[in-house]
């Protein structure tokens, strides 16, 4: 069963972030049964700080850590802050080891209490992930007020985690076995004759 | 098994008067703390190097050279010497005359520094840290074992029949410990050398350390100098000690708060709890030495953090003072204890091997 990693910012409970997030998490499982992790940034939102100052995790951190990175796959969703994600949420993701999503499936989501923010998805989150070089499916999901209200249809919120989850599921479908990532050793015979190669 | 103190010279003002030493307090406290390592019994002294402030000691030779002059035994060494900015045919010919002034007394831990700015100031670039660590420490090594060097590389001007002056001490370099703080690169570098391997440890959890020095270890056997268990690592420490554990810990938490490196971060319990510092009775400060053992098998050198953060002289002072009285017998008895036949010693010029 592949491994799903839900990472929610929200900071209330209950949130609208997590709950589109949970939403999200759902619907993917429904299409392809999954082992869901979900992440409450708020829980360990000190630990984020700490490790920022300190260059590395709680117990309870690290713990979080590895559930993402080990995971298959990723939904992250955020509120959107002062016209971007909350700086929890990037926080969270200025720990991580910049190679540690390499690859990996996201599908992105945020909430806001209006749909004018829904394109923070785009101008904030998608280039996130694209510098840390993670597979973003193309649905990203955005959550207005109003959208909570809303009936079903292709185009309603429904909809649009419906699509999102099944891009997700399909790239999650796709991803061939993961292997433990070895790290590379170069002999030092190699590092000295580098130095030596005269261009 | 060796114990000693290393400083990193920084100029924090103390957070319970809010005034800095002065340069010269600074350089001069220095010297005193040395010397009371060698009075209490400690093995080794070791000096940071660092160009920019809010830190003192830029020339590490001088200052361990006026050290050697007024003492008999301790080695005197650094953490670390930048070997990526030094010009390695200085960091030659300074240490031998060292070595030959302190009649072998001498060693050094090799690291790159992470500073960007600095690099410049000495027409380097960050960026070719690793690549000017391994060229340069070549060219070191070379320059300290063959007379009449031919030598080109990429990042200093080529040399021809060079010989680097004054020699080692009856032909023996000063042993070298090759610092990092997590790049596999330079424990491959250490292992490679036969040359001993120095986590810092301080300030982070031993896991991040003992992958490092598993590497190490298993690169060293690797390369033929021996098992696993003989290469030659050695480890940082942070303590503060007094009778009672209350007291140290209220004691030093103004100075654990003012510190750069742990300020507005975990609490000094979380840090306690989760690296190397310790803060505590005598008694506590044995058990988590001894419980590096442990995690990294046994090791050749063990040097304590003991006066950074504005802590006064005068302080650091008797904190050596029961670290020699109640500490040090108790280290070396525990640690002798059940240590292999097979397991080296600390490195010692033959010098001074007596």
């Amino acid at each position: 069963m592949p491994k799903l990693a839900v990472i929610s910012a929200g900071l209330s409970q209950p949130s609208s972030t997590r709950l589109l997030a949970d939403r999200l998490a759902a619907e993917t499982d429904r299409l392809l049964p999954s082992e869901i992790h979900v992440v409450e940034l708020r829980d360990v939102a000190g630990d984020i700080t700490n490790n920022m100052l300190t260059g590395y995790p709680s117990p309870a951190l690290r713990a979080e850590i590895e559930a993402v990175t080990g995971a298959d796959a990723l939904i992250a969703v955020t509120p959107v802050f002062s016209a971007s994600y909350s700086g929890l949420f990037k926080s969270f993701f200025d720990v991580l080891d910049t190679t540690a999503l390499r690859g990996k499936p996201v599908l992105i989501g945020a909430t806001g209490g209006s749909a004018r923010h829904s394109l923070a998805l785009e101008y904030a989150l998608r280039p996130l992930f694209a510098y840390l070089r993670a597979q973003v499916v193309p649905t990203a999901v955005f959550a207005a007020s109003e959208d909570w209200g809303s009936a079903g249809g292709n185009d309603s919120l429904g909809g649009r985690i419906t699509r999102a989850a099944g891009e997700l599921a399909e790239a999650l479908g796709r991803q061939p076995e993961r292997v433990e990532q070895v790290e590379v050793l170069i002999p030092f015979e190699q590092q000295l004759a580098a130095l030596r190669a005269r261009p | 098994m060796q114990f000693g103190i290393f400083t990193v010279g920084d100029l924090t003002a103390d957070p319970l008067t809010g005034r800095p030493p002065t340069e010269r307090e600074r350089i001069k406290g220095t010297v005193a703390i040395a010397l009371k390592a060698e009075e209490i019994g400690l093995d080794v002294f070791a000096t940071g190097e660092h160009h920019n402030p809010p830190f003192v000691p830029s020339s590490p030779t001088t200052l361990l050279g006026y050290i050697a002059a007024q003492t008999e035994r301790i080695i005197l060494s650094t953490s670390t010497t930048l070997i990526t900015t030094n010009d390695p045919v200085k960091i030659a010919e300074d240490f031998a005359t060292l070595q030959q002034l302190a009649d072998g007394r001498v060693d050094l831990m090799l690291g790159r520094g992470n500073t960007g700015p600095v690099y410049p100031w000495f027409g380097q670039d960050i960026r070719q840290g690793i690549p000017l660590a391994i060229e340069n420490y070549a060219l070191l090594h070379q320059l300290w074992r063959e007379t009449n060097v031919n030598w080109q590389g990429k990042f200093r001007t080529p040399l021809q029949g060079f010989t680097a002056v004054p020699r080692p001490l009856d032909g023996v370099p000063p042993f070298v410990w090759h610092g990092s703080i997590r790049s596999p690169e330079i424990a491959e570098q250490a292992a490679y050398y036969g040359d001993g391997f120095f986590a810092n440890h301080i300030f982070w959890p031993k896991e991040h350390f003992q992958k490092l020095i598993e590497l190490y270890r298993t690169r060293y056997a690797h390369y033929g100098h021996g098992t696993p268990e003989q290469a030659v690592v050695g480890l940082g420490g942070q303590i503060y000690m007094r009778p009672k554990s209350q007291d140290a810990i209220r004691e030093f938490r103004p100075y654990f708060e003012n510190a750069p490196v742990y300020r507005g971060g975990p609490s000094l319990e979380e840090t306690m709890d989760q690296t190397p510092l310790t803060v505590g009775s005598p008694q506590e400060i044995i058990d988590k030495t001894l419980s590096f053992r442990e995690t990294f098998g046994d090791y050749q050198r063990q040097l304590f953090l003991l006066d950074s953060g504005g802590l006064p002289v005068k302080t650091v002072l008797e904190q050596l003072d029961i670290l020699g009285e109640e500490v040090l017998p108790v280290l070396r008895k525990e640690f002798a204890n059940g240590r292999p036949e097979s397991v080296p010693a600390g490195p010692v010029h033959p010098a001074q091997a007596h």
